[in-house]
């Protein structure tokens, strides 16, 4: 079961408004999602590694070689502010 | 009733790969704001991160270098937190799986070590210029992405001395393996430290706070030492410590809470779906092994140990290889000089008068200081005498026999010359001669002093303390 305070809690670590009454639907919808993921607990399991991923492939690596990066105007196309050629936000601790 | 520290510290070491972790933009340092930047280390939809082989080699090169048991298997995982250095909402660490396990440096054990990137950095413009009260950031992309291997030590470290001084040989470590400029001031080697304290002979850890960003190694030792002494007074004082992340100024000496904690360590762990496990083989293994130097630990506890060398000669020769090779080379050919004898001349005097500058590359020949040694040994220089050899030696190279005979700097040997000399210093010193007989022994001071001006250094001391005696009859 997640209950209301668990939801605001996650809401809030992932910058979420919600309404009251999405609160209490995310509670339900949640709990259902992990009501079913329950079931598995159900499987004898001892001795199974978690699959983490789903495909069990070797490193896929790439050769530490340089190729050229966006000019600094397309980068800073998506910034919602620019100054200093930079980013600019509102700053993290105000 | 004493109290002891404990304290643990998180390494972050930037690696000098040619690119970022999981895209292919340059590294640099310096460079112009947002200049290195793609839409994978932006974090733009649609992007896919890709490991960069150098980075795992380096990874593992730090494992081998620490003793680390090295994962056959190991993943990325997401670290979630919302900060402006960080675009995705994420950052790619490993978490359960690790690349390296265990290990040891010098005393302190190594609890983990893993691969992640880099945070973008931030600048905080506004009225203060600083983190509280600022209006707004701007962020530079150029260092987001910069390949980060974090260090997790034990918590066995007992001083913030000792702090200091360990993460200098992590350093030296670093460098000798050729995998980060290692440079606290640019920021590729970060460090904090997890500091709690319990009363002397106590088992159990008491409750421990985080130190975060302390960028010189003196910070690193005054942060601690601060964050000890605080938590002893409210110990003293009957109040319990509370567990948080805290930031030392350096300025004040202040420590200021950062975060709460409830926000701070929930960071929903999940594997890094974008990524595919990583499969260290043995051929990777053995082709890093292959290229491992002889590190400054092991260096240090050889000469301690085959060579019973003091621990600070053995450090000194050990941090510096360029040292260490070259005080090998004279002692090859110093002829059965002690070793510890040669070390002082190396580590001590040598090193002295060429400050950063690598010995093989200066005018001393290993053969010369070698010859040097002996001719102190033998006694046919005193070692006053030797030291200006050796300064004739940095300056214009040559034969150190050669300079001993051009110079005139030959011990003067017991006989009429050095009983000479004696008389006549206790002839100028007739006061401290008088003393002396009378029974105060450390009137000889002056006496003897004459003695060694007027040979230019050129007798042995305690050749001359015998004469004065006997001459004085006492």
């Amino acid at each position: 079961m997640i209950d209301r305070a668990e939801v605001l809690h996650v809401a809030r670590l992932a910058r979420l408004e919600l309404s009251e009454g999405e609160v209490d639907r995310m509670a339900s919808e949640l709990s259902a999602v992990l009501d079913h993921i329950e079931t598995i607990s159900e499987l004898e399991l001892d001795g199974v590694a978690p699959t983490s991923h789903v495909v069990e492939v070797g490193s896929a690596l790439r050769a530490d070689e340089p190729r050229p990066s966006l000019p600094r105007e397309e980068a800073l196309a998506s910034a919602p502010a620019v100054a200093a050629d930079g980013f600019e936000v509102p700053s993290p601790g105000a | 009733m004493s109290w002891e520290p404990v304290i643990g510290l998180e390494i972050h070491v930037q690696l000098k790969t040619q690119t970022k972790m999981f895209c292919s933009c340059e590294l640099s340092f310096g460079d112009p704001p947002n200049t290195h930047t793609c839409p994978v280390c932006l974090g733009l939809p649609g992007s896919l991160p890709v490991a960069n082989e150098a980075a795992i080699r380096f990874g593992l090169k730090i494992g081998l270098g620490l003793g680390c048991e090295l994962a056959p298997r190991s993943i990325f995982h997401r670290k979630n937190y919302f900060y402006p250095d960080l675009p995705k909402g994420y950052q790619i660490s490993q978490y359960d799986e690790p690349l390296c396990r265990g290990g040891r440096l010098g005393d302190v054990r190594i609890h983990r070590v893993h691969l992640e990137d880099d945070a973008a950095k931030l600048v905080h413009v506004g009225a203060s210029g600083r983190i509280h009260g600022a209006d707004s950031s701007v962020v530079d992309f150029n260092r987001g992405g910069t390949p980060l291997v974090e260090i997790v030590t034990e918590p066995d470290i007992r001083s913030a001395e000792r702090a200091r001084e360990w993460l200098i040989l992590l350093r030296e470590t670093m460098r000798q393996l050729e995998v980060s400029d290692v440079n606290m001031e640019e920021g590729s080697l970060r460090c904090d430290a997890n500091v709690s304290v319990r009363r002397a002979g106590e088992s159990e850890l008491g409750t421990k706070t985080e130190l975060k960003n302390m960028n010189s190694f003196r910070f690193v030792e005054r942060g601690i030492k601060a964050e000890v002494a605080r938590q002893v007074a409210l110990l003293e004082a009957g109040q319990p410590v509370v567990q948080e992340t805290l930031h030392f100024d350096p300025q004040s000496g202040s420590l200021t809470s950062l975060r709460s904690k409830e926000e701070a360590h929930d960071y929903r762990y999940f594997p890094e779906p974008d990524l595919v496990p990583v499969a260290v083989t043995p051929e990777m293994v053995e082709a890093v092994r292959a290229e491992l130097p002889e590190l400054p630990a092991e260096r240090a506890a050889r000469y301690e140990t085959e060579l019973a060398l003091s621990a600070d000669s053995a450090r000194a020769l050990a941090f510096r290889p360029e040292l260490g090779r070259y005080f090998e080379a004279v002692l090859e050919r110093a002829d059965g000089a002690p070793a510890q004898t040669v070390a002082n001349w190396v580590a001590g005097e040598l090193a002295t008068r060429l400050g950063d500058a690598d010995p093989a590359q200066s005018k001393v020949a290993p053969d010369a200081l070698a010859r040097l040694v002996a001719m102190v040994g033998e006694k046919a220089v005193t070692a006053g005498a030797a030291r200006q050899v050796l300064d004739r030696l940095v300056a214009d190279g040559g034969d150190p026999a050669a300079i001993v005979e051009a110079e005139g700097l030959g011990a003067v040997g017991g006989g009429d010359e050095l009983a000479g000399a004696v008389r006549a210093a206790i002839e100028a010193n007739p006061d401290a001669a008088e003393k002396v007989r009378g029974g105060k022994a450390q009137a000889i001071g002056p006496i003897i002093g004459h003695v060694m001006r007027e040979t230019r250094g050129a007798a042995d001391a305690g050749e001359v303390t015998r004469l004065v005696r006997e001459q004085l009859g006492v």
